[in-house]
């Protein structure tokens, strides 16, 4: 079933490159740090931010209008769980950016929506397909909606932890604080990356919650070592270690980024490697 | 000789509760999770072997290759699964070496708070209420006036600025000096303890569940009953103390594909012959009766399904029949049909039988597939005599139930809510204090103040900015 003929479907391409304008605007912003330049690259982030809502309801509506009660929220497969991965992290950017309003953090976040976006426009099928009966529980929308707002911190944290160690490198050759610049400064990413995985840390502790009690719902078992939870749960312990490495020696500013970038990696593993390269449960494929 | 010993103690105790430990707690177990992921567990040696020739040889084995070779791979990857093997990496989450370091982890956390929580009880029930002019020195977050009036007229207008601005204080008098003495959210400290002893409970209702609890399957066939149950994990056949009948299993698709909707079991309990309860079951929804309960799983026919055709005689008119399967059923020529082996999805056409027709003189004909969801399609393929259509079928099946017993759920979901609470209120949540002191000096009064907050300081500092400002303005 093929769903290039879907409104939703249209308007999805639409949002990809309302977000390839604003991540090129934001990119193009650092070089030359035009106020013009900022507005251009945060108004197409928000305006296609708005129109991807938009299609997200809309796609929602539309599997209710096929007929044989197919109907479902927009979460069930690869495609669905992309594209909402992708609005989660423009909304986290959007609250970041409306308490922080650093526009230099769009050109490294971004760029993580952007792709996922074209990505599921051009090699997933985003044809509406029924639920098999094991999806059909309301358990999914809770377990997807949370482990997703999670992974979006985890995005943004791991694009501010790169600026941090650009950022940390310049203000290292040059010597002492570098307010003005073209990246803000390595404090206020430091604390940025922090708040990102303060928001994703206890967002994933709900996914994981909510994975477990709608396994025992269906299976029988909260926990059964599937790599796919497995995955979660090695994401979640490297968190953990984040957290608690702020307060030991040493282990602040750069080693904390670090950290953080490798949280994100094991996030994508956990996400999509589980799925695609290993075996199990969970393993719906595309 | 005492000192050594007590040293030595203390280093045992330090190793427990620093924090190094438990981020390469954290780390380790993270590192060895994956080696779980990525060998498949419960795996046997013969298992392995395959799948790892299978990985060497996608398309097969090449035709140069000797028994010689095969021998030589197939030791080698033998040897790596006997290694593997005895370090317990095919069962790595029940291993003795994973469970320590599980174990290591909650000692880590038990002897952390043991030796915080005190401190942090005293900051919350014991604040300091008498702040010496040094103290305030100690405060990131201060400052001082001099301002004119009585003890009385300043002590109101503080106490009511900072009622209306923070929130209520505490009085104390010290000799001719007051102190005041406002907080918010001092539970919040307790969040990190709530979270950690969260996860000392959800590791004790898995515990609980492991040692009490079991999981098992069954099959039941429509219209028949169970009273035990086949355990998953090798421990035998389990009494249930309770029968389990099934009235009827029903597969429903949705419109016109091969796709399943819903699985569904009608079930009935016994107990001493008494019928306790009936539950419709399907994915997602499962019964429970006396701690066990029972989900949805899967399902396979059983075979004695009775279906429903319309015949259509060429240029006549149709009519429906029953046919049970393997039965012959006449037709009006002479000559009979038989159907057999329905399928969900015969030849991915969707739901449909495989059936023959016999010629009036006894001949066998070859068997043909009619479906469900293609009416008319064994009229226009095959133009017999006679053209039938599946219109219904009344499947026999056995229904699939997974069965588990855990008593230790319960507790795991405490442990998940106090996990998420403890969270919310560590990260969201920040202990914050004003002191106000009071001296008269004179004919005016000298006031000290300041704050701090456990968390997020930063946010702490711009608040007290703004309180500084307007402090000055109230009392001055």
């Amino acid at each position: 079933m093929d769903g290039s003929q879907l409104l939703s479907t249209q308007i999805m391409n639409l949002v990809t490159v309302g977000y390839f304008i604003s991540m090129v605007s934001f990119i193009v912003y650092l070089a030359v740090r035009s106020k013009k330049v900022a507005l251009v690259a945060n108004a197409t982030a928000w305006l296609g931010f708005a129109a991807h809502t938009f299609a997200l309801g809309y796609r929602w509506y539309e599997s209710y209008q096929m007929p044989g009660g197919v109907g479902h929220a927009p979460l069930s497969n690869l495609y669905e769980s992309v594209v909402f991965f992708a609005w989660t992290i423009i909304l986290i950017y959007i609250l970041l950016d409306i308490k922080y309003k650093q526009d230099a953090i769009g050109a490294f976040v971004i760029p993580f929506a952007f792709f996922g976006m074209i990505g599921a426009q051009l090699l997933l099928n985003s044809g509406i397909s029924p639920l098999v009966p094991a999806l059909q529980s309301n358990w999914l929308t809770y377990h997807v909606i949370t482990c997703f707002l999670g992974y979006a911190a985890f995005a943004v944290a791991c694009g501010v932890s790169i600026m941090y160690l650009i950022q940390a490198g310049i203000e290292g050759k040059k010597g002492g604080d570098s307010a003005g610049g073209i990246l803000p400064s390595a404090k206020v990413l430091d604390d940025i990356n922090y708040k990102a995985i303060m928001i994703g840390f206890p967002l994933l502790t709900l996914g994981i919650v909510t994975g477990a009690a709608w396994a025992n719902y269906a299976w029988g078992t909260y926990w059964s070592w599937d790599p796919k939870e497995t995955w979660s749960l090695i994401v979640w312990f490297i968190y953990a270690a984040f957290l608690h490495a702020r307060f030991t020696r040493g282990w602040a500013g750069k080693r904390a980024a670090i950290l953080s970038i490798v949280g994100f990696f094991a996030t994508i593993f956990c996400y999509l490697g589980v799925n695609l390269v290993l075996s199990g449960l969970h393993s719906y494929g595309s | 000789m005492e000192k050594q010993t007590k040293r030595f103690e203390d280093r045992i105790w330090d190793f427990f509760v620093s924090l190094k430990l438990g981020i390469a707690t954290l780390i380790l177990l993270s590192i060895t999770s994956i080696v779980g992921t990525v060998l498949k567990q419960g795996q046997s040696k013969g298992e392995y072997v395959q799948e790892n020739f299978a990985r060497m040889f996608p398309d097969g084995f090449p035709p140069k290759m000797t028994q010689l070779d095969y021998d030589k791979l197939r030791e080698g990857f033998e040897s790596t699964y006997r290694f593997f093997d005895s370090m317990y990496f095919f069962d790595m989450y029940h291993s003795w070496w994973f469970l320590g370091l599980l174990g290591l982890f909650a000692m880590n956390l038990i002897c952390c708070s043991i030796n915080r929580l005190p401190r942090v009880l005293k900051i919350v029930r014991e604040p300091e209420l008498k702040p010496a002019e040094k103290f305030y020195k100690t405060l990131a977050n201060r400052d001082e006036l001099l301002v004119s009036g009585t003890m009385a007229e300043v002590e109101a207008k503080v106490g009511g600025f900072v009622t209306s601005e923070f929130t209520k204080p505490s009085r104390t008098e010290e000799g001719e000096k007051v102190h005041l003495f406002a907080q918010k959210a001092p539970y919040a400290r307790f969040g990190v303890y709530v979270t950690h002893l969260s996860i000392l409970v959800i590791l004790l209702g898995a515990m609980l569940g492991i040692k009490f609890g079991y999981k098992g399957f069954v099959w039941i066939t429509e219209g028949g009953s169970i009273n035990q149950v086949t355990s998953r994990e090798g421990q035998g056949v389990i009494p249930l103390g309770f029968t389990v009948q099934c009235d009827q299993f029903e597969l429903e698709y949705y419109e016109a594909s091969s796709m399943p909707k819903e699985y569904r079991s009608d079930l009935v309990v016994f107990e001493n012959g008494q019928e306790i309860l009936k539950k419709r079951i399907v994915v997602n929804d499962p019964l429970t009766y006396n701690g066990i309960t029972f989900y949805q799983s899967s399902y396979r026919p059983v075979g004695g399904g009775v279906y429903r055709l319309s015949v259509t005689p060429r240029g006549g008119s149709s009519f429906e029949v029953e046919a049970k399967e393997g039965a012959h059923i006449d037709l009006p020529n002479g000559g009979s049909f038989a159907v057999s082996a329905y399928e969900d999805n015969l030849r991915n056409f969707g739901p449909g039988l495989t059936m023959h027709v016999n010629s009036p003189d006894g001949k066998h004909g070859n068997p043909f597939p009619i479906y469900q969801y293609h009416p008319g399609a064994d009229a226009q393929i095959r133009k017999g005599e006679f053209s039938f259509d599946l219109i219904g079928a009344d499947l026999a099946y056995a229904t699939g139930l997974q069965v588990a017993k855990d008593p230790g759920v319960e507790v795991v979901w405490v442990g998940c809510t106090l996990m998420i609470f403890g969270t919310m209120i560590a990260f969201f949540l920040s202990h914050r204090r004003i002191w106000v002191t009071l001296v008269p000096e004179g004919r005016k009064v000298k006031v000290l103040y300041g704050g701090n907050a456990h968390r997020n300081q930063p946010g702490f500092a711009l608040y007290f900015d703004n309180f500084k400002s307007k402090f000055k303005k109230i009392v001055s």
